[in-house]
This record gives C-alpha cells, structure tokens and sequence, in this order.
C-alpha cells in the first residue's frame, strides 16, 4: 500500500500524484517506472516516475486516463491508498556527457521529462525541452520543466502557445540551428507516433536519439515477456533492458501492432466500467 | 471398495469431460477410507529407501503408520517436522520418479501411493482450527529470504521455528513465486498455497510483498543498513526462453510464463478480473515438461476447442509428470511428437495463423544423453493455429545477480553455490532452488531452502561462539 500525499489535475484526463514511497524514492534514476494496482481484481499496468525525492521519500507520478485502470487510479484522492505499487523498475538511460540534449515529450510524456532533465541539467549538460499538446490547456508540467531546463520550447497545434505544429516540425528547425541549436543527442518520450516521427527527424539528421518505450507488461522484472521490443536484429524486454532504445532500430511497426493486441477487450473492459459507474450513480 | 490391494488405491478425479472447461482441482482427494486403506498398502520397510528419493527427507513409513493407526494428528505432525508445505508437494511432486520409484511394492505391485497420502495428511490438517500463534521469535538475528517460492518459503518457515527473526521479500504482490503465478489453480488452488503461507505467517515469518531486491533495495543495503545478519536468494529461475525463429512476435505469441501468469497471478479466467487475456479456437504449446501440460490444459479451459503439444522428441523424452500427461490425454489434448517449430505464421494485421514445422527423427543420443532429434529433409508442414506459447524453460532472472557484486555466476547464469550447503562466494549470503540449479522441481527447492536454514543456522551459531559473550 502506498499513500498519496497530494493530488493535482493537470488537464481534464490528466492527474498528477505525489506518493509516499520512501524506498523507491531512494532507489529511483531517471527514465525510471513503477508498477501500480489498484483493486483486487486489478491489472498491473506500468508508470513512469516523473519525479522523485529521497530525502522526503516522495515520487510523483502522471497519470492519463485512457484505461480502466488509469481512469481508477485518477478517481483516488489524497490520503487514499494505491493497492501495490512496486520499482523502480527498467534502467535508466545512459547519456554522454557533453553537448546539447533535447529532450522531446508528447502529451502526459512530458512529465517523464522531469527527473531526466533535471538530472542532465544538474550535471552540467545543455538542455532543452520542447513539449507539445493540442492546445494550450493540455500543455502540462511546463513551470516546473521550465525550471529544470537550459531552454523550453513550447508546441501547439493550434498555437495557442508557443510554436504552432507538431515537435519534431519545432525539433526540425532547431537541427537546422535555429533557437537553442542543434541536438548532440535526443530523448523522446510520448505517444508511439510521436516518438516514431522524431526517429524518423532525427535519423536523417544523424542524431543519437533515445525513445522510451511503454509496451503492455505484466511484472515488469523480466519473466512474462511481453514487453518484447525488437531493436535491430535483437529482441529485448523493455522491462528490464529498457525502458530506453535506440530510436533509429526500434521497429515501432511491431511495437505499435503489440500495443493493440487487447484493444477490444480494453474496450468493452471501458464499457463495463462505465455502466457500473452508472449504476452506481443511479443506485446512489 | 473395489480394489485390489496389490494396486494402488486410485485418486478420485473429476470427470474430464467436465473439468477441462473449469479451473476447480482435477484431483479430488481420498477420504478416511481410502486412506487408511492404501496406508495398509505401506511394507514399512526397515531399510525405508523411499526417504531416500525425498529431498526434504520425510519420514514416510512413519507417516503412513500413523494414517494406517487413524492417527492424522500424528501423521500430520510427523509430515510437517519434515516438509513445512505437505498440501503442495502432495499435489506437484514427481513422486514416480523419486520416493514411488523406490518403494519395494514395486517389485510385484506398485508403490505406495505416498503423494496422494501426503495430500491427504495435509489436507486433514487444512481442515482443522489453526493453533493459535507461534511462539516469538526468541533469537535476535534477523534473516531475509528473498523470493517467496518454494525455496524461500521452506527456507523462511525452518529458520522461524529455529527461532530467528525472518522477513521474507517478494516482488509481486502475492506470495508463492511460481506455485502462485506457474502452477494453475485446477492442480494447486490458490486456498491451498494461501492456507500453507498463512501457517507459514503463523510460525512467525514476515512476508513483505511488492519489494524487488536488487532494484528497491539493494542486496547488499540489507546486510549493512538493514540488520539482516544472513541473507538466502530464492529468486527462482524466472525468465522466458525464446526459439528465436520467425515471427515469435507476433500477436498471440506467449511465453508460458505470461499466459500463465494473466490466468494464475491475475485470474484473468474470472470475469471480475481487468487484466484481459485472448486464447483462439486453436492454440500449440511448443514443449514437453509440467508447464507445457499446464499451459495447453489451461487453453482448454480458456475455451480453446484443440490444445496441442509439438515436442521435437518423442513421448520417452517428455519431461512431465506421468499423472499430468495422463489428465492431458484424458482432457483431450493433441500430441505431435518429433516435430520441431521453425516459424510462426501470422496474416496481415499480425495475427498467428499457423505454426511451420518439421518432422523429426530422433538421431544418436546428445550431450543430454538423450537420442538427438534430426530434422527430415523435405517434410515441412503448417498446423493452423491461433495461438502459441512456448514451453521451453526458464533461465534465472539476472536482475537481483547483476546488481550485487561478489556473487559468482556460472555459464548457464545460475548462483553458484553449494548444492548441500547453500553457502555462496560471499560470506552471510545462501542460495537455492531455480536460480542455483536451473529450473528444476517444487522439491528440490524446498529441500534446497531447508538444507540452507540449517547452514544458516550452523554458521550464525558457530560466529556467535566464536565472538563470545
């Protein structure tokens, strides 16, 4: 059981938690996740730690509902008790020192930003972070990331904030020297699409480039499997060997097919717990 | 009843017609008086080379005089003084080729029936009130066990009643390591593995769930920052082997570790449960041990119309208990023997749509000693299928290994350690089980742990001498 210390709504779907987890907040690195279940017939679904702070024995993590199992966890409120909550787990991604690091997120993929960015801050590196939503209100997280970056880039598709366009048209145009410069290295973190295009950006530019990867898994220490990403002629378990790949070998045509593999019965999965919900409502 | 006494009293079973499309317990257990009966059975032999074939070392003869008196009390106390989870290994030992395989009946009969009595004693126990707490742990060292398999548990629950102060760290969030998320509920339910961890608690062992030591706390954090004076690894050999043929990714591949899982840990097979599972009409399991029979039968019961088993060897070879491959051919699973995978199929939105094979024939024997299957040229086939997952064992989880120094590891990934000892290349620090042997059996596990709890033992002991008053 771990307690939630604070709750914040970032945008209508979007939730931020800050838990008491003195262990993992010990032992957490950044591009880190947890494991979470939240009721007894729950699933296990993997999150990615936002943030963390040893010395409170807090993590933060974001959390989107677009499942029945985030839509339960986003209904928790403060002081409330997440049922298991395990990590950290995956490894946290090597990054050279030296030159400019962009760290690109996409939709509640920004927040995983956090920790990474500070950390890459901290040590000296020259960062940027460029964030995307479709509008201004589903921009999250950016004070906070503003903070722990050298620069922050603003995108929007309908440019009520910053940049109007998509990330890697913004990512493009710093390759081509514009604004804070050129990447020396790349870290994109957010919808599989999102993170495909900036491969795809960053590959014809030859820029190291780092995504993290979010396939279905189930004990996320490396003994279902099912979170088998190929890279290159490899097959790896992104619990263990990832979170974080090469971006320019993963084969996202595989990872996106896996990612739907259970996409009606996450449907009517959706549906039932929406007509308990109203049930509910109405018994109430 | 019925039956001769030179043969075996026979298990009472739910109709296979019937129990292939549920999850409720394939064996149903004998009664008082078939126990009492098949006890008679026992020759009580002086020389008892049974106990032999029994890692745990239970004293069989002694036990089965005790049901042959009708004294189960006594029978059970016995049993447990031995084996501290008699209602599992009842149920999952390879008893034919270890205490059965030895007992003298064999020489005109056949053996005893010691498993389905040790289930039996267990289950008598089950159904008694619990004994109200165990006494306080009343030595000041603390040990930490981790992994709550079979070889933690054991190893957990014989160091308690030593006395000692002892926490046992799982990483999932329930207890029992491959007996909660490997071995499906119509062979071992989870009351039966709940009520073993429940005496276990009783005897006085901590279990705490959702911690992965060597990522939330590190190996080494427990000896020095924590006050564990010893530590027993018991981590199991959990991590998925692959073929690495063509299209093992696609959609409706598993490991049988993940489809066992999302039916065993995550009771996928309940309506309730969230966590979603897919079994097709048809689905192949590529392999031949215990998992593979519980993978394909647990299909069936998913709702699969055909479950097969494809082993490139023949049925000598076959690796599981002579009792599952019996329920398995009765709940009317395919065999295809000598014939060896070599792709998996799948259609346009990646989907399995048929398992490529070859027939095999089997050579001289291997390395293993086994005859070596060698593919026959020409003789490629597709059997349709909707599913595949494969068997085809396990190797130890480096994960809690590759974060600890010191540790020595050998070719295959497994601890080294001391095969009687449990003791490792560093001092305060035990091993047993999966991650020592390689996958390998319930028992051995269990005997593993046990004989680790008296190293343990022996050494804290012989350092508290050594340190003096």
């Amino acid at each position: 059981m771990a307690r939630i210390l604070s709750k914040r709504p970032l945008t209508p779907v979007t939730t931020l938690f800050v838990v008491d987890a003195p262990l993992i907040a010990a032992a957490a690195r950044p591009g880190q996740f947890v494991i979470v279940r939240v009721h007894e017939d729950g699933e296990r679904i993997p999150l990615t730690i936002a943030d963390y702070d040893g010395g409170r024995g807090e993590i933060t993590i974001v959390v989107q509902a677009v499942g029945v199992t985030t839509r339960l966890l986003g209904a928790l409120n403060e002081g409330d008790e997440i049922l298991d909550l395990v990590g950290p787990l995956g490894t946290a991604p090597e990054i050279a020192a030296g030159g400019h690091v962009v760290g690109v997120g996409g939709g509640f993929g920004a927040a995983a930003l956090l920790c990474l960015m500070r950390d890459l801050t901290e040590r000296g590196e020259k960062t940027t972070a460029i964030v995307g939503a479709r509008e201004k209100d589903l921009l999250i997280l950016t004070d906070e990331l503003g903070a722990v970056c050298g620069g922050l880039e603003l995108c929007t598709d309908d440019g009520s904030a910053g940049f109007k366009g998509f990330v890697t048209e913004r990512l493009q145009q710093l390759i081509d020297g514009d604004g804070p410069g050129r990447p020396d290295r790349v870290v994109a973190i957010g919808p599989m699409p999102m993170m495909r295009a900036v491969a795809d950006t960053t590959r014809a530019a030859g820029i190291e480039t780092l995504v993290s990867m979010d396939p279905l898994m189930i004990d996320g220490t490396g003994m279902c499997g099912g979170c088998r990403v190929t890279v290159g002629t490899e097959v790896k378990f992104a619990c263990v060997d990832g979170p974080f790949f090469d971006a320019h070998n993963v084969d996202f045509n595989e990872a996106v097919r896996r990612n739907k593999m259970y996409i009606d019965l996450e449907h009517d999965a959706a549906e039932r717990q929406a007509t308990a919900c109203q049930r509910a409502a109405g018994g109430a | 009843m019925p039956v001769k006494r030179s043969d075996k009293t026979p298990m009472p079973e739910r109709d296979a017609g019937l129990r292939a499309h549920d999850f409720l317990e394939v064996n149903e257990g004998f009664d008082m008086q078939r126990a009492m009966f098949e006890a008679e059975r026992c020759l009580r032999c002086q020389d008892a080379i049974c106990v032999e074939g029994c890692p745990v070392r239970i004293p069989i003869p002694d036990f089965i005089h005790a049901i042959a008196k009708g004294d189960i009390s006594e029978a059970a106390s016995i049993l447990r003084s031995a084996n501290p989870l008699p209602a599992i290994c009842g149920r999952v030992c390879p008893q034919e080729s270890q205490c059965e395989e030895r007992c003298h009946m064999n020489n005109r009969f056949n053996a005893a029936a010691i498993g389905h009595l040790e289930r039996f004693v267990a289950d008598w126990e089950r159904g008694q009130p619990a004994n109200g707490g165990a006494p306080k742990p009343w030595r000041d060292e603390k040990i930490a066990i981790v992994g709550s398999g079979p070889a933690g548990l054991v190893c957990a629950g014989q160091l308690a009643d030593m006395g000692y102060r002892v926490t046992v760290f799982e990483a999932l969030h329930a207890a029992g390591g491959v007996l909660r998320y490997g071995i499906p509920e119509f062979r071992l339910p989870n009351s039966v593995l709940d009520w073993e961890i429940d005496v276990l608690r009783q005897r006085g062992v901590e279990i705490v769930t959702n911690v992965i030591v060597g990522k939330t706390i590190a190996l080494d954090d427990l000896l020095e920052n924590m006050g564990y004076a010893a530590i027993f690894i018991g981590t199991g050999a959990g991590l998925p082997k692959f073929l690495g043929i063509p299209g093992e990714n696609l959609n409706g591949v598993f490991s049988a570790n993940e489809f066992l899982t999302r039916i065993n840990l995550m009771r996928a097979y309940e309506s309730a449960a969230d966590t979603p599972m897919k079994v097709g009409k048809r689905v192949a399991v590529i392999g031949s041990g215990n998992t593979a029979m519980d993978t394909v039968r647990s299909s069936l019961r998913m709702g699969a119309e055909q479950g097969l088993i494809v082993y490139r060897r023949s049925e000598t070879e076959m690796t599981a208990r002579i009792e599952e491959y019996h329920h398995a051919i009765e709940e009317g699973v395919e065999f295809h023997w000598l014939t060896n995978p070599i792709e998996v199929l799948g259609n346009d939105e990646g989907w399995v749509t048929g398992l490529k094979c070859q027939v095999m024939e089997l050579g001289e024997p291997d390395e293993s000693g086994r005859a070596r299957p060698v593919p026959v040229a020409g003789s490629e086939f597709v059997i349709p299928v909707d599913n595949v997952v494969l068997s085809i064992g396990t190797t130890p989880n480096p994960l809690l290994l590759s974060s600890t120094t010191g540790l020595e590891t050998d070719q295959w990934g497994c601890l080294v350690a001391d095969h009687e000892s449990g003791r490792t290349t560093r001092a305060r620090i035990y091993a047993g089980g999966d991650i020592v042997t390689g996958a390998a059996t319930v028992i051995l596990a269990a005997g593993a742990g046990k004989n680790a709890a008296e190293t343990i033992h022996r050494d804290l002991s012989a350092a508290g001498e050594a340190a003096g008053p």
